[in-house]
């Protein structure tokens, strides 16, 4: 093994605080006893508490579980299948035409996506809601499922699925019982990125938003444009701890299976 | 008590199980198969043979169904299948890949075309257990297939395709990952499985032993044509071309005319030499141009001009292909041509007689070679 040396020790330092200090430092002040936020007072979790009893906050963090939920599910769907048509179906007319609109979303400015949809909505008079907000996440990440899902599918053995055919099987039975336990992987890092996106966005869901329906991100922006609260501190917090359980829980999992598969290799190499 | 031959091809009241009637296969302005008529009868094991590139899996795809005929038909059983999908089709497949499904174990890969027939529990698990058994991998039923050698995953990819009992089976390279020692155990096995299943087998190969080694019958196949379909000994032996003769083991071929001689023909090979003579069955008219396809085997080699023999003729030995068991020894003619001259190492090598640079006699007999028009 290489030893950790002067150097070594001084770049992983100034890493680690460049990225984490920030969050750090909201973690600490969230459990700050002073209403001031750069006054440190000693410790309480006051701020929790009034956090869990302000039902304005409640109300949007439910709105945006359910747009989070229902938009990433409906963009894993229709991302597969526009990655299975990019993949599989070979030279069709359009397709370049296609594929480059897929990918589009991936590099236009978020605040033009989401005037966009807003003019669309305002064209065909539909009252802008919660369904909204999850018609236009699911526009937008969808191309990011299409991506993560056709990059696994150009590495799919075409065989296996007529192997599938050959044995019997209905080209629906086949994509079900062959293709998608293969690339249930990439599917669910699909969902899981697109929940990510729907989870933070705040561009796009203040555009396509109405009065009846808030997401969590556009009431912490206003909340911080009248000031600072320890309440949005706690609330930032609580967030980091969900995404950073989700992400260490991935990673473990991973890593799990790709342990066994190797400990089953070894095995099987030894007969 | 002799068997009775396996020759359903010279029976004319046979009926073959598989037609194919002036099929050809286009892909844009690819012709893979060029108006192709030929017949595949019952418990049949069918060797298609040839360079990559020759047709040879389209022929196996169409079969499959992976592939539709772009002119022509196939009939299979006396129907016509091309309107019917890979997935009714009583025919299976192993794929050169194996294909394996990784997320299944050995024993829900070989269930798995029998759950889509519906059948019953009980009837699969009978029916697995058998194909375990049949392919020797009962012991290996719960591990996917990731956990086990190239080997057993060849086993199971063979007891998968043969689980629903298929009028047809078609093999796609199947030993193609294997090394030399298991290819040949292999060959063996599949042989032994085709005489007890019964079934009609159909192997794509680009492996000329291994079609001579299992087939009943070779098709050679080039340019999207089979050049000849015949059993292993007759493509050896009498190949219709200079093309099937040169792909088929190891050959020399002499070109020169042809003119009548007796019961055979003399052939003018080189100015100033004497003729080599040759009888076979082909016949040439004086001065038509002909070729010699001579096996190495064939040609024996000597120090001293051997008397009894009236092709001989004396060359200089360029170089030797040392294989253990043989000794290919290649000897230029003062003509310029190349003959190859192949002996069993029945003594230790240091007892051979002959060594590179060396003057030889090569000589062979009267029916010893082919000869071809083409």
């Amino acid at each position: 093994m290489r030893r950790l040396t002067w150097f070594n020790a001084t770049s992983l330092t100034l890493g680690l605080a460049f990225l984490y200090l920030p969050m750090l430092i909201l973690i600490i002040y969230s459990f700050n006893a002073s209403r001031l936020v750069t006054v440190w007072a000693g410790f309480s979790t006051q701020w929790y508490g009034t956090l869990f009893s302000n039902q304005g906050f409640i109300d949007a963090a439910k709105v945006t579980l359910k747009v989070a939920v229902a938009s990433s599910s409906v963009a894993t769907v229709l991302g597969t299948m526009a990655a299975l048509v990019l993949v599989r179906m070979g030279r069709f007319p359009g397709r370049t035409l296609f594929s480059g609109m897929i990918y589009a979303p991936l590099v236009m400015p978020e605040v033009i996506t989401g005037l966009s949809l807003l003019l669309l909505f305002i064209g065909i008079g539909l009252d802008r809601g919660i369904f909204t907000i999850i018609l236009a996440h699911t526009t937008f990440s969808m191309a990011f499922v299409a991506v993560v899902v056709s990059s696994r599918l150009m590495t799919f053995d075409r065989s296996l699925e007529e192997a599938a055919l050959d044995l019997g099987a209905s080209p629906f039975d086949a994509f079900r019982l062959v293709t998608l336990p293969i690339i249930a992987p990439a599917v669910i890092s699909g969902w899981l990125l697109a929940f990510t996106l729907s989870l933070d966005d705040l561009v796009i869901a203040s555009f396509t938003a109405g009065p009846s329906a808030t997401t969590l991100p556009i009431k912490i922006w206003s909340a911080v444009r009248l000031g600072v609260s320890p309440e949005i501190n706690a609330l930032s917090t609580i967030m980091i701890g969900i995404v950073a359980v989700g992400v260490i829980g991935a990673s473990l999992v991973t890593k799990r299976a790709a342990l066994r598969r190797e400990a089953d290799e070894r095995a099987a190499v030894q007969g | 008590m002799g068997q009775t031959v396996f020759e359903p091809w010279n029976d004319p009241e046979a009926r073959p199980l598989i037609q194919f009637r002036n099929v050809t296969k286009r892909f844009g302005d690819f012709t893979a198969i060029d108006n192709q008529s030929f017949n595949i009868y019952e418990r049949e094991f069918f060797a298609l043979l040839g360079p990559s590139g020759c047709g040879k899996t389209t022929m196996m795809r169409m079969l499959a169904g992976f592939e539709k005929p772009t002119e022509g038909t196939i009939l299979l059983g006396g129907k016509d299948i091309a309107p019917i999908p890979p997935n009714k089709r009583a025919v299976n497949m192993m794929f050169q890949s194996y294909a394996l499904f990784p997320h299944l174990s050995v024993w829900d890969n070989i269930a798995f075309g029998l759950r889509r027939d519906g059948k019953r529990r009980d009837e699969i698990a009978a029916r697995v257990e058998e194909m375990l058994k049949l392919t020797r991998l009962t012991q290996f039923a719960r591990r996917k297939p990731h956990q086990i050698s190239g080997g057993q995953r060849q086993r199971v990819a063979l007891a998968r395709s043969l689980a629903k009992a298929p009028k047809l089976l078609l093999l796609d390279e199947p030993l193609g990952a294997l090394d030399a020692k298991l290819r040949t155990a292999t060959q063996f096995e599949l042989m032994d499985i085709q005489e007890k299943t019964g079934t009609t087998f159909v192997i794509v190969t680009h492996d000329q032993e291994e079609a001579m080694t299992v087939a009943s019958r070779v098709a050679v196949m080039d340019n999207g044509r089979i050049i000849q379909a015949d059993t292993p000994a007759r493509i050896y032996e009498t190949p219709n071309s200079v093309y099937v003769a040169d792909f088929i083991g190891e050959v020399t071929i002499l070109s020169g005319t042809a003119r009548k001689s007796g019961a055979g023909y003399e052939i003018h090979y080189a100015e100033g030499v004497p003729p080599l003579y040759a009888e076979d069955e082909a016949r040439f008219d004086n001065g038509e141009t002909c070729h010699i396809a001579l096996r190495p085997e064939k040609v024996a080699i000597s120090a001293e001009r051997p008397e009894d023999r009236r092709n001989a003729v004396e060359g200089t030995i360029i170089d030797i292909a040392y294989l253990g068991n043989l000794s290919t020894y290649h000897v230029k003619l003062a003509t310029g041509q190349m003959i190859k001259a192949q002996t069993a190492n029945t003594r230790r090598l240091a007892l051979r007689g002959f060594t590179w640079e060396d003057k030889v006699w090569l000589s062979w007999t009267d029916t010893a070679a082919v000869l071809l028009k083409e």
